[in-house]
């Protein structure tokens, strides 16, 4: 069917201001994820999925500008050992990255693709994002794949010792960064990976998640606390048998964050959990869109989402579970709350759950509310100051999100640095 | 201590007068139960003094050692020493006991300009209270009355008033819903924290909770108003005949 006028217009003005890299081994992939953007164009308003999210600002040819972040917390991961590999407006920044060799694990650039042919990468570039196309279509997702200038193909090979960190760097305030990481996880491989940072004006990434039979991955990524972030994020995870992947994002702030998580279970007893926390007030504008698709025997999702929201803050959740037929014992979980402090923010969700598999068992939930006057008034009578006790029940109802970040100190961090938000905005 | 004058109160969305005048003072060291049927205006009075959202003082005044109660924020009436033992505890899922209880007792200690206790201290003593309440480790890691029994929840109330000393203490009905031995319990832990700084107003429909924590001073409530004080004889003349009688003596 041809694109109607004015999403091909939208479509080709963006694609006026970009330039298709030269490919070396990921030039096919990157020509046929621009075959796929022209047939399905950018997003727009009437699109099923972006109903309620504006791509204006994602799309349009230039990135708005946005200013950068004066953090006086510091960086989020700092006090962990890690592998660092830093981007500053979406390029590889060689001068703060640490040495990309580690025991169990081969780290290369994406934009190094002209001097070497990486086959493993090769063979998963676009590859799973072109799978996550179907049923929804991701367009932002394949602009990515096309003309992504940078990123990391990480191969993990065995266990190694210390988390590897990905952190963005803003230091331009017009940048547009595109960037693409691939992570192949080798059978009994384990890797944690961190991401945080305002990355650039707008930000576009991808990232392609390839977890062979008995894998783990842990993803924990922060996300804020830069006001005027315009970030659309994809992650496209493929989980063999008996691996495990869990992800949490914190996100604190911005205007237009478009966080998409697509799963699938093509191996048994796997398990993936999906989780975010978020925080945002005045124009904060934030959607998480996950898609998870079991197609194996007894696997297990969660997908825990909780979202504060105040002075007219607006957050989105679109999330959907696929039970294919023949992914008997499945175990699918879906909650997705939120906690408005005040009437003028709103939270917009659509749970989905689509089952042709006859013994499973799926639950989901969808809430908004505000804070409970009763246990307020109980912590008040205690002689708990009203912000004091507003903020303690906040980090309550966010908990449950939290708790799915397994390590105890990364968990701690989180609730810090939330409560510290929160008692910025106290008065 | 505590001084209630003329209390009028009615509730805060309907033209509903639910306390009509009530007098009673409370000294330091004595402890005064408060009887009456359903619906006497009991439980608004442990709410108005706590001040719970939702109620319109219309007329009197009720101060703390001289300090107006009626003008504070809840926090507040805390700091300055009042405690009210709900009758229907809150469950605070999310909220850990301890970190609950510790966030409590600093903040009285900041909004009286003492130092903030530490961890350490803090520990020891909450462990040595919860421990003469039967309140295991495990209760204190729950979050807030989460799960706890009715008998667990009553026993986290007196818990949190030993840990919080206050001058003022107000007990709502800490004996409903409580077996005998669970009753025992509440009110030894109400008895160990009876000295002569402290005062105590004892709601209650029967009097066998009179039996464990014995009172100086009864009132009857009824209808909004005290309509009798006496000593401790005057809950088994309760106990006997019921409110009927008064409530007739009263009119």
């Amino acid at each position: 069917m041809a694109l109607p006028q004015a999403k091909l217009d939208a479509t080709e003005a963006r694609l006026a201001t970009l330039t298709l890299p030269e490919g070396g081994w990921s030039a096919a992939a990157r020509r046929d994820a621009l075959a796929r953007l022209r047939e399905m164009g950018l997003p727009g308003r009437r699109d099923e999925y972006w109903k309620w999210t504006r791509p204006d600002t994602l799309i349009q040819p230039e990135a708005p500008e946005a200013a950068l972040l004066e953090n006086s917390e510091g960086q989020i991961f700092s006090q962990f050992e890690r592998l660092k590999i830093v981007f500053t407006d979406g390029v590889f920044d060689p001068e703060q990255s640490d040495d990309l060799e580690a025991e169990g694990v081969r780290i290369d650039r994406l934009a190094d693709v002209q001097q070497q042919d990486i086959h493993w990468a090769r063979d998963l570039y676009g590859k799973l994002e072109a799978r996550g196309q179907s049923p929804v279509k991701r367009p932002l997702a394949a602009l990515n794949t096309a003309f992504a200038t940078d990123g990391v193909l990480i191969h993990v090979t065995g266990k190694p010792s210390k988390p590897i960190c990905l952190t963005y760097h803003h230091r331009d305030t017009r940048s547009d960064a595109i960037l693409h990481h691939v992570v192949k996880v080798d059978e009994g491989a384990e890797v944690t990976l961190l991401e945080n940072g305002p990355a650039a004006a707008r930000f576009n990434k991808c990232v392609e998640l390839d977890i062979a039979d008995t894998g783990k991955v842990h993803h924990i990524r922060a996300q804020g606390r830069d006001h005027e972030r315009r970030a659309a994020t994809h992650l496209f995870a493929r989980l063999g048998a008996e691996s495990v992947f869990k992800t949490f994002t914190l996100t604190m702030n911005g205007v237009m964050t478009r966080n998409e998580a697509v799963i699938e279970f093509t191996g048994d007893d796997a398990v993936g959990h999906v989780a975010g926390a978020c925080v945002g007030d005045g124009d904060f504008h934030h959607d998480d869109t996950v898609f998870i698709t079991h197609d194996a025997v007894g696997c297990e999702s969660r997908q825990v989402f909780k979202k504060v929201l105040r002075n007219g803050a607006t957050g989105v959740f679109q999330g959907k579970i696929l039970v294919k037929e023949g992914a008997q014992k499945t175990d699918g979980y879906q909650i997705s709350q939120s906690l408005l402090l005040d009437e003028d923010s709103q939270f917009l969700a659509k749970p989905e759950l689509e089952i042709y598999a006859d013994d499973v068992a799926c639950s989901h939930g969808s809430t908004s509310g505000a804070i409970d006057e009763e246990a307020l008034f109980y912590l008040r009578s205690r002689g708990v100051p009203y912000g004091e006790a507003t903020d303690l029940l906040t980090l309550a109802f966010l908990a449950e999100a939290v708790q799915e970040v397994e390590n105890e100190d990364l968990r701690e961090l989180m609730v810090e640095r939330l409560g510290n938000w929160l008692a910025r905005r106290r008065s | 201590m505590l001084e209630i004058k003329n209390l009028h109160v009615q509730l805060a969305e309907e033209d509903k007068q639910i306390l009509k005048g009530v007098d009673l003072t409370v000294e330091p060291g004595k402890v005064h139960a408060i009887m009456g049927p359903n619906g006497s205006g009991k439980s608004t009075l442990s709410y108005v003094l706590s001040g719970r959202e939702g109620y319109e003082v219309t007329e009197g005044s009720a101060t703390l050692d001289g300090a107006s109660l009626l003008d504070m924020d809840p926090e507040d009436r805390a700091a300055a020493g009042l405690f009210l033992a709900f009758q229907y505890p809150v469950e605070i899922p999310g909220v850990g006991n301890m970190t609950f209880l510790r966030t409590a007792v600093n903040a009285q200690r900041k909004a009286r300009g003492q130092e903030e206790m530490s961890s350490t201290e803090f520990l020891k003593v909450v462990r040595e209270k919860a421990k003469s309440l039967k309140i295991d480790a495990d209760m204190l890691k729950r979050p807030v009355n989460v799960g706890f029994s009715g008998g667990e929840k009553k026993r986290n109330e007196i818990l949190q008033m030993a840990m919080l000393e206050p001058k003022m203490c107000i007990l709502d009905e800490t004996d409903s819903g409580l077996d005998v031995d669970a009753m025992k319990l509440v009110a030894d832990g109400v008895n160990a924290l009876r000295d002569e700084g402290r005062g105590f107003l004892v709601i209650t429909h029967y009097q066998r909770l009179l039996d464990h924590i014995k009172p100086d001073v009864v009132h009857i409530m009824a209808n909004g108003r005290i309509i009798k004080t006496g000593g401790p004889d005057l809950a088994l003349e309760v106990e006997k005949n019921g409110y009927a009688d008064l409530k007739a003596e009263a009119v």
